[in-house]
């Protein structure tokens, strides 16, 4: 992708990380533990993919904007730059469902699988509290699409940060085999976080046009909360140590190509099929 | 498991909508918000133990209700209104 269109990157990046996570939590649409639960994680899904929605109408209206010849090479998808340089505007799906995996800039912890309900609250955990802070900042960009879409936002995402903290703590507080099995989810997902807060190109520069927030800032206060979430949960912080990194940059887990391919299937087989 | 009612609006009372499972009074809460006012159902929500919900006996229920049956001077369908009264 071509990377002079900062803006049109890190409004990607926002959305790839709702979409995903989003979908993520979808694939426990019918197979919750509960009723309850299966309504609960399939609402935050949906909260999840209303983020991602606005969030790629303006990435399009972005796309939709550029002068002609800055329209080319946008994406490797042909399927997608078809419909760019076709003369027609793009939309939200567009960017959704042609773009290639290499094209999505979503951290990796969004993409990483469901595994079980412990993984699946830690992973959202960890995501919900970053959001809270994303959101928090976001609020005050220069950028009033941007800064509308996170104050919408965070009223959802308060909510998401209570249930998956709740989950995390009842889990880890529960009985002998759940406290285990939530504190490997805990670990196992730990080496995923750090590139949360890694600056990208960007990033860095959305930071320096006051349109981006800054992520070393808001670091601290998430290492602060989940540490008491999961002191709370009588969990132990993982140590620091080595962080998977990539997926802001469009280098991913083998895990997005499964989960695009069934996100993307239907579009991909049957271009502009509507049901 | 828990009852839940909701308030649909400020003023009104709330009403009993439904059951459900939960571990504890918060998760009982949450799952309410979730299950139960995902359409702007409500604005606020109490649930209660189901245990603690005492009811009636129906193999009663021929002596506790049926004497009410005529016994129509209780309703007070008997005076005449004037038209200047309404809302009655």
């Amino acid at each position: 992708m071509n990377t002079d269109n900062l803006l049109l990157t890190y409004t990607l990046g926002l959305a790839d990380n709702a979409l995903i996570i989003g979908h993520r939590l979808s694939e426990w649409c019918g197979h919750g533990p509960i009723l309850e639960q299966d309504i609960a994680v399939t609402n935050t899904a949906l909260d999840h993919l209303g983020q991602a929605r606005s969030l790629y109408q303006y990435a399009a209206e972005q796309v939709n904007g550029l002068p002609v010849e800055a329209k080319q090479n946008l994406f490797s998808s042909e399927a997608l730059q078809a419909n760019i340089v076709g003369g027609n505007a793009i939309d939200e799906d567009d960017l959704a469902y042609l773009r290639d995996a290499w094209d999505f800039k979503n951290a990796l912890l969004t993409e990483q699988p469901n595994k079980d309900w412990a993984y699946t609250v830690a992973r959202s955990l960890y995501f919900d509290v970053f959001q809270y802070f994303l959101f928090n900042e976001l609020q005050k960009s220069k950028d009033v699409t941007l800064a509308a879409i996170a104050e919408k936002s965070l009223k959802e995402t308060i909510y998401h940060k209570r249930w998956s903290s709740e989950w995390v703590i009842r889990l880890g507080d529960g009985t002998g085999e759940s406290h285990m099995r939530m504190q490997n989810a805990i670990n196992d997902l730990w080496p995923y976080t750090g590139e949360l807060f890694k600056m990208s190109k960007a990033e860095t520069a959305m930071l320096a046009m006051n349109v981006g927030i800054d992520l070393e800032s808001i670091k601290v206060l998430w290492q602060k909360e989940i540490g008491d979430v999961l002191e709370q949960a009588t969990l132990s912080l993982p140590a620091q140590g080595w962080m998977h990194e990539g997926g802001k940059n469009g280098i991913h887990s083998e895990h997005l190509g499964y989960l695009l391919a069934e996100l993307q299937f239907m579009q991909r087989a049957y271009p502009n099929h509507e049901w | 498991m828990w009852e839940v009612f909701i308030r649909s609006k400020a003023g009104l009372d709330h009403k009993h909508v439904g059951s459900l499972h939960a571990a504890d009074a918060d998760m009982a809460i949450e799952n309410a918000r979730d299950v139960y006012t995902r359409r702007m159902e409500g604005v606020s929500i109490w649930v209660v133990e189901s245990k603690y919900v005492h009811a009636s006996n129906p193999d009663e229920a021929a002596s506790l209700y049926d004497p009410a049956n005529d016994k129509i001077y209780r309703h007070p369908t008997f005076y005449n209104l004037p038209d200047e009264v309404k809302y009655m």
